[in-house]
């Protein structure tokens, strides 16, 4: 009896204090993820999910102070892949993905202020002054920046259009459910 | 096919669909009468899009270049008809999204004047670069539905040094018949195409494999190769998918395409018959592609077969010209097994239509999907090797990298593995959902890649403009400084003056 | 003329005639004749107990469907739950009493499938988790098989005195008839230390036409083998599994039987008797459960004949064909995931072929 409860104890005291030194010494530096998390996000630095940049952003992901669907411009793509990388389950039909969006020139209303360019993260916005303005599409990230800025409401954003190119076969509707 | 043989001599993949091929198979290939007006789109082939080098009002002629090739992987587009280019626009394209897409509309003269043409006499004169480029300015692209543009499969050919080209007669979808019929009906130009390609590529032999449920094509093609003993006659088992380029270079070669390499580089090139017949016509004739073959097939046509007809033609056109019994269930742009669904029918006819099916209701019926029993019919039937339960059961989840882990990007969507299950669960629309969402996914890392350079160029150059004019503020501040000191020893003594006499 | 189709349905835009409700009819089909053979051989109550199984495997899944508020008709319709009934009925003894049957049906359904989420998810075969279940339950009822009386001969029970066998338990009447199955007998006389070559010869005679006391299942071998060929032949099984299975009890059986005659039964015995032909042919070949490529298969199924032949002649029961399919059913994850077919282009291990060129 004493025997066997003293060579069971024994036992947990030499686990345990293996599993002590091992997370003292294998402990993880700091948190790798911040970096992950912040090659994820568009790293145009909008400013959209109210943190200063993309890094700091990262920062509140990793500390879980921020939610996965903080980032506008990234859409339920990138809210998706954060939620994957953190594991966390997250409702997505809640995020207002209208596709993802880019911004556009009404060419009639714009007086080449050149406002825009000036605040596009990415330099997408092209023109100079008193000429009519033209955004970039690949280069556009749909941070809607311009949108704010723009005095004569010349810059809207448009959902990108669907091209041949980039149609793809919905998921069959399942069986169950 | 005999009791034994059902065991013995089938390849052990694929399905056996019933073929439905006949009658429309045997009655005589009609000519479409000249379309009132063609709609001939940019974009029919693999690569970039023709660009339009005609303006609308200009008349032109049946076989002028319209649009030319646009960078390396591209063909160009010529009239169909003669007559005037009414416009530039946009048409919906064969494509199941229903969506538009660019296109040239000519409003047919009825004469279909030819342009002049500047045949070759004898393409065997000519160096195989010649022949290959007067393919690509005729727009030949590869007819088997592919359509990739034939003269860069001619030059990968050579340059890969290919010993061998199969000639692909395979046409195993159902209810096609538009192969059949153009080995049946012109096997001269299809032996002489393919003599031509063999010169171009530099091949030593040619592979015909025909599928041995066309035996009037086999014969037909028989006779017309007597002269050449290079151009082999290979009657293959009627198995689909054993017109898909992997299969039939296995069955005539026993050659396997490692699944990271092209057809070419284990010696093999492949091309379909229509194909080297249009070949035969670029060289021969001077035509560049302009018709084709069509199979309008299906419950709901009154009068089933093949028609030559016009590129850019309406469907709509070619389903009055055979006659409707009643309105389609379903309409389809190639076979039955691979075929784009079609939302309507006012959609032209592209280089890559091998044919046109309009289903009743009976054929058009869909069974309601059920839940997988794993019996395992869709892994013996797939032509692949792959495991399609196991990558839908993780599509159907989300898990599109655990179904690529299942080489997902191996799947050659020929439909095998939804053609045989028994829950008639949709595994080829799981397997495109899924290509198709990898592919994106791929394109949005690149493209947020791209604009993360830019954002970053960007923060550097404000950093590095304000650091500048930093610099320069503080440059001018210090010019103002010096100019400053050196105005001041001036005024110093003044200030000693002063401060001494309030001392 | 012009005209729209609504919306775009993906190719294939044709399919067979082939269902899941198709397959599971042929399966019945292929095993109606033994089970037939059996209703003949046990008489009535035979026949009451693989009715009250059926139904309540059908009754457990309905009830599951019910809960998930789906409705239950179109599922039963696909024919699995009769023929997890119908098996697990063949594999009782057959004048079991009715409850028997009722909580092995409902047991297999319920917490055999449905629990997984319904069919195609189960990871273990309903009819023999239901039977392993009833073994351990209630191990006398589940062992205690009765010696064919042949419907409609003298002494055999007839419709109604057959329903009250069910119902009410074996009257004394028919007491005498209860006796021991052959693997049964082997393994009572080896553990009161009488060796093989002396008992065996008053051991219930090996029949191959199946006259002696088993299940439904047992007793037919040759009828069982019938229905797995057909189906063979109308390519609803693979050769694979049955022949590995087989080979697992035999190849064993063999060698050890003839190293020592006195303590190891013959190869006939074991092959022909007990569930070896029913779990060869119907249980281990089951879609859901087994694996899908045939290297997977051989592996399958020969270890499920190999742990048959082991739990058969060192473990505590007779017979271990349901567990040696359900230990070998844990272990279909793994093997699909180590034998998967190879992929055209690719080798074995998925690599990219090498260009020979």
């Amino acid at each position: 009896m004493l025997m066997s409860v003293g060579s069971l104890a024994a036992m947990g005291l030499a686990l345990g204090s293996v599993l002590g030194v091992a997370s003292r010494y294998l402990a993880v530096e700091e948190n790798p993820i911040e970096a992950e998390l912040q090659a994820m996000l568009p790293g145009s630095q909008c400013g959209q999910c109210g943190y200063v940049g993309c890094a700091q952003a990262a920062a509140a992901l990793a500390k879980g102070e921020a939610p996965v669907t903080l980032c506008p411009p990234g859409g339920k793509a990138t809210a998706e892949a954060l939620a994957a990388k953190l594991g966390v389950k997250v409702d997505l039909s809640k995020v207002s993905d209208s596709g993802p969006q880019i911004a556009e020139v009404t060419e009639e209303i714009c007086i080449g202020c050149c406002r825009c360019m000036k605040v596009c993260p990415t330099d997408a916005i092209i023109g100079a002054a008193k000429q009519i303005h033209n955004v970039i599409r690949e280069a556009c990230t749909g941070c809607s920046s311009c949108v704010d800025v723009c005095p004569t409401e010349a810059l809207g954003m448009a959902p990108i259009p669907v091209t041949l190119q980039h149609w793809t076969w919905p998921k069959p509707a399942s069986a169950h459910s | 096919m005999g009791f034994l043989d059902r065991f013995l001599k089938a390849p052990s993949w694929g399905v056996h669909p019933e073929d439905h091929k006949r009658p429309a198979a045997d009655a005589p290939l009609r000519l479409f009468p000249s379309p009132e007006r063609v709609f001939m789109p940019l974009s029919q082939h693999v690569g970039g899009a023709a660009r339009p080098i005609v303006l609308v009002g200009q008349k032109v002629l049946k076989g002028q270049l319209i649009a030319e090739a646009q960078g390396n992987i591209s063909a160009p587009i010529h009239a169909p008809v003669s007559g005037t280019i009414s416009a530039v626009g946009e048409v919906t394209a064969p494509h199941p999204s229903g969506l538009p897409f660019k296109a040239i509309t000519i409003e047919s003269d009825g004469q279909d004047r030819w342009i002049e043409t500047d045949p070759l006499a004898d393409p065997f004169a000519a160096t195989p670069e010649e022949v290959a480029r007067r393919s690509a300015l005729a727009g030949v692209v590869g007819l088997g539905g592919a359509t990739f543009p034939s003269a860069v499969k001619f030059a990968l050919g050579k340059r890969l040094k290919v010993g061998t080209l199969i000639v692909n007669g395979g046409e195993c979808e159902p209810y096609l018949s538009s192969d059949d019929r153009i080995m049946r009906d012109f096997p001269e130009q299809v032996v002489d195409g393919a003599r031509i390609v063999m010169h171009a590529i530099g091949a030593s032999e040619a592979l015909v494999g025909i599928e041995d449920n066309k035996p009037e094509a086999i014969a037909a093609m028989r006779k017309a190769a007597e002269p050449y003993p290079e151009v082999k006659i290979r009657p293959v088992p009627a198995r689909y998918p054993m017109g898909s380029d992997k299969q039939l270079i296995q069955t005539l070669t026993g050659k396997e395409v490692p699944s990271d390499a092209r057809a070419a580089e284990v010696g093999v090139l492949v091309h379909n018959v229509s194909t080297c017949a249009a070949v035969h016509k670029a060289i021969r004739l001077g035509h560049p592609l302009v018709e084709r073959i069509v199979t309008l097939n299906g419950g709901a046509i009154a009068t089933p077969g093949n028609v030559y007809a016009p590129l850019g033609t309406m469907i709509s056109d070619l389903l009055a010209f055979v006659g409707l019994k009643e309105a389609p269930s379903r309409l389809i742009l190639g076979g039955p097994m691979m075929g784009t669904p079609l939302l309507h029918d006012r959609i032209p006819i592209v280089k890559g239509a091998s044919g046109i099916l309009a289903f009743d209701a009976a054929e058009a019926f869909v069974p309601e999907a059920g839940p997988c029993i794993r019996c395992g019919n869709c892994t013996k039937a797939c032509p692949m090797g792959l495991l399609p339960l196991e990558m839908a059961a993780r599509i159907r989840v989300g898990d599109l990298e655990g179904a690529e882990a299942y080489a997902l990007q191996d799947c050659i969507s020929c439909g095998c593995c939804a053609y045989v299950c028994p829950s008639h669960i949709p595994l080829v629309q799981y397997f495109s959902h899924a290509k198709g969402e990898l592919t994106n996914a791929e394109r949005t890392k690149l493209r947020t890649d791209a604009t993360k350079r830019l954002a970053e160029a960007k923060t550097a150059r404000i950093e590095r403009e304000n650091r500048e004019k930093a610099e320069a503020a503080a440059r001018r501040k210090a010019e103002r400084e010096a100019a400053k000191a050196a105005a001041a020893p001036a005024a110093t003594p003044v200030a000693e003056q002063t401060q001494g006499a309030s001392a | 003329m012009s005209q729209a189709y609504g919306i775009a349905v993906a190719a294939p835009h044709t399919t067979t005639t082939n269902s899941p409700t198709r397959i599971m009819t042929l399966v019945m089909l292929a095993l109606a004749p033994a089970t037939l053979y059996g209703f003949w051989l046990y008489g009535w109550p035979a026949f009451f107990l693989w009715a009250i199984t059926i139904g309540a495997a059908m009754l457990g899944e309905a009830f599951c469907l019910r809960l998930l508020n789906r409705r239950a008709v179109p599922v039963l319709m696909d024919g699995s739950a009769i023929l997890t009934g119908w098996l697990l009925a063949v594999s009782l003894p057959p004048w079991a009493p009715w409850w028997i049957g009722v909580f092995g049906g409902m047991f297999a359904t319920t917490l055999g499938k449905q629990a997984f989420g319904g069919l195609g998810q189960n990871l273990f075969n309903p009819a023999m988790v239901a039977r392993v279940a009833l073994l351990i339950s209630f191990p006398v009822q589940m062992t205690a098989w009765v010696a064919p009386v042949p419907m409609f001969s003298a002494g055999a029970p007839g419709l109604v005195d057959g329903l009250l066998v069910v119902l009410k338990g074996v009257p004394h009447a028919y007491d005498a008839v209860t006796s021991a199955t052959m693997l049964g007998f082997a393994k009572t006389e080896l553990s009161r230390g009488v060796n093989l070559l002396d008992s065996l010869q008053h051991a219930p005679a090996l029949s191959f036409i199946g006259s002696r006391p088993g299940s439904l299942g047992e007793t037919a071998a040759w009828l069982i083998l019938a229905g797995g060929v057909a189906m063979m032949f109308m390519r609803i099984i693979s050769w694979h599994i049955p022949l590995a299975m087989l080979a697992g009890i035999a190849l064993p059986a063999a060698i050890l039987h003839a190293v020592d005659p006195a303590r190891y039964l013959e190869m006939g015995a074991h092959v022909l008797s007990g569930g070896a032909m029913l779990g060869a042919f119907f249980i281990a070949t089951d879609y859901v459960t087994s694996p899908n490529s045939p290297r997977g298969q051989l592996i399958f199924g020969f270890g499920c004949g190999v742990l048959t032949y082991v739990i058969r002649t060192w473990a505590g029961y007779p017979e271990g064909v349901a567990f040696a399919v359900l230990l070998m059913n844990s272990m279909t994850p793994i093997i699909d995931t180590y034998f998967k077919p190879r992929i055209y282009g690719r080798d074995r291990k998925g690599n990219p072929l090498q260009t020979t060129n």
